[in-house]
């Protein structure tokens, strides 16, 4: 800093104590040592304004650094770009974070932790101290002040205050009402047409002496639509069973395969009939979407099975399936959440089970009280989901007209 | 019974709540992410070999017994081994034998199968559209504004574009949002019924007490 000042003093001055001077001002910068790398401090025409908060709402693993480029001084050395260090303690030793440098703009950065092994950490409660270092052309550093920062972990996040009551308030309506059904309350629920065809659909099957295709989607076991797939797939095994008919189920993730096994010889052994079950019907295939789809059109066209019924999620094979099970003759019964596919299904299938359906299934085949009972709580929650949605609307309006009343300002920030 | 019922019972609920708690704490939630969630990668990998397994089998039971196109299961079988002989032997860089089997066979087939869905689409649109109730008729109305709305031509043709905006905005949106919201209460019910024990047809038993 001393020698950009020496500089600029340097005009007014005569010609021979500008040599002097000049003489002077190189002692000067060879002493400082300039033109070494060394850091340097930081004038404010080249060191960007420079800040390091805690990242809100995160679990004290981030900080958000960022930085404004000065404004453009014609005086100011050439800043190629900034390098940003970080130290434990505040007196250093500070380390780069990243050796390429940032842009010479305004920048953002965020300092993340590693989890991997040996990995760059930023740990909850720890003070870290970062400096932002403006890099010249040739090589010079200019420090920002040392900017100190703790990130802090967040145990609730308050923009998820709404959901938490509404899953809390279903919670209590679904186990009030599966105590209603446990105490004997008969609950009433609608017919689902899907569900009630799978007798004439198996029953056809056993007829033809044909088996019954099964498919629990195209998704893992962790997925809500695959278990409800499942959950439907314990009664159509009870049914094939009960018709001594039989069942082909072509996997695509071998969990399910697995699992579907179990479910299956549960079944069959529950209505009395063992024997029944081949585990080599229920099998793996390929993991990949459209190899799936190949081997499952093929044992269409192969095995003929007089029913195909699909349950769980289903991407654009749906349908590839669904029209060349129409086109072997089968009677086909669909049951999805995935809303983009509804529509094939709805045209190339005798019945489709649609959304919400599909998770009452289960209960609808079983009849268990307190399954039935948490389809009424589903109804009840709806309800209440629906007059918010009406209030919301109410409110919408009043606010229109009257934008001052901040009453219903407030309600409708609270959804 | 320990192992096959009350074991997986208690995982469930112990892991279930956990996801559930998670997802309103963020310092929860990033442990959930990083271990809960990759310990079903280490599931799936060891799933395979079962998978794997019953593939193998599959097939080598059809070709033993020459069931009707065994061969088939015999191509399979081949392709099979030959990928796992040429992946292991002479890797899997961009320049290997099994990349180029796998570009050159694999990803045309996939392409394939995938635009057979071209035809089947027109194939189910000729059934749908078919005007035989007032239902049919509305759908087929609503189909000629959307598909026209979406082609350039559309400009040319006063409102269609306006048209196809409102039904897809209005009456479509609705629809799905109201599935949308069925669906979501489903999923919930569905998640408590099994982190509560209620629901245990996947665990291969029977119902909860």
């Amino acid at each position: 800093m001393n020698s950009i000042i020496a500089h600029r003093q340097s005009p007014n001055r005569t010609m021979h104590g500008a040599i002097s001077g000049f003489v002077l001002l190189t002692i000067l910068l060879l002493n400082a040592g300039l033109f070494s790398a060394a850091a340097q401090t930081n004038p404010q025409n080249v060191v960007p304004q420079f800040t390091a908060v805690d990242r809100p709402l995160d679990s004290g693993h981030a900080l958000d650094l960022a930085w404004e480029a000065p404004a453009e001084d014609p005086t100011a050395p050439n800043v190629a770009g900034y390098r940003l260090y970080r130290a434990d303690q505040a007196d250093g030793p500070f380390e780069a974070i990243r050796e390429e440098l940032f842009p010479p703009t305004d920048g953002t950065f965020q300092d993340r932790h590693d989890k991997h092994i040996g990995g760059h950490k930023v740990e909850a409660g720890h003070t870290y101290y970062y400096r932002l270092a403006a890099v010249t052309e040739d090589g010079q550093e200019y420090l920002s002040p040392t900017v100190a920062c703790i990130p802090k972990a967040s145990l609730f996040n308050p923009t998820k205050t709404t959901p938490l009551i509404a899953v809390l308030l279903y919670v209590v309506i679904l186990v009030s009402m599966i105590q209603l059904a446990r105490r004997g309350r008969e609950l009433f629920i609608r017919r689902l047409a899907g569900i009630d065809a799978l007798d004439e659909a198996v029953g056809r099957a056993t007829e033809m002496g044909k088996p019954v295709l099964y498919l629990c989607g195209m998704l893992d076991l962790g997925e809500v639509s695959t278990i409800a797939a499942i959950n439907i797939l314990s009664g159509v095994a009870k049914k094939v069973g009960q018709y001594q008919s039989r069942l082909l189920m072509p996997c695509r993730d071998p969990m399910v395969m697995t699992v579907s096994q179990e479910v299956v010889k549960e079944a069959y052994m529950s209505i009395g009939r063992p024997e029944a079950f081949q585990a080599d019907d229920i099998f793996y295939t390929t993991y990949d979407q459209f190899p799936y789809v190949a081997s499952v059109d093929g044992i269409m066209f192969r095995e003929r099975p007089a029913t195909n019924i699909y349950m769980g999620y289903y991407y654009a094979e749906s349908l590839i399936l669904a029209e060349t099970g129409a086109m072997s003759g089968a009677i086909q019964i669909a049951g999805t959440d995935a809303i983009t596919q509804l529509p094939f299904f709805v045209v190339a299938c005798d019945y489709t089970i649609i959304g919400e359906e599909l998770y009452a299934a289960s209960a609808y085949i079983s009849r268990d009280p307190k399954l039935v009972g948490s389809i009424k709580g589903q109804d009840y929650m709806k309800f209440v989901l629906a007059m918010c949605l009406i209030l919301g609307i109410v409110c919408a309006m009043i606010l229109h007209y009257a934008p001052e009343a901040s009453f219903f300002q407030a309600f409708l920030d609270f959804f | 019974m320990l192992w096959k019922q009350q074991m997986p019972l208690v995982l469930c609920f112990v892991f279930g709540l956990f996801a559930l708690v998670a997802y309103f704490s963020p310092s929860l939630d990033e442990l959930n992410r990083d271990y809960v969630i990759n310990w079903t990668l280490v599931i799936f990998g060891f799933s395979m070999a079962l998978g794997i397994y019953s593939l193998l089998r599959s097939h080598f039971t059809k070709v033993a017994k020459q069931t009707p196109g065994w061969l088939y299961n015999l191509v399979a079988l081949i392709g099979y081994f030959t990928m796992v002989y040429v992946g292991f032997v002479h890797g899997i860089e961009s320049d290997s034998v099994f990349q180029y089997f796998f570009v050159t066979i694999q990803v045309p087939v996939q392409s394939t199968m995938f635009s057979i869905l071209a035809f089947y689409i027109a194939s189910a649109a000729f059934r749908a559209f078919r005007v035989r109730t007032l239902e049919a008729t509305l759908l087929l109305v609503a189909a000629v504004i959307v598909m026209l709305g979406q082609v350039p031509l559309s400009a040319q043709i006063p409102y269609l574009t306006e048209a196809k905006d409102w039904v897809m905005n209005v009456p479509n949106l609705a629809a799905k949002r109201g599935i949308w919201i069925g669906i979501g209460l489903g999923m919930i019910s569905t998640a408590l019924k099994i982190v509560l024990g209620i629901e245990r047809t996947y665990l291969g038993g029977g119902r909860g007490k």
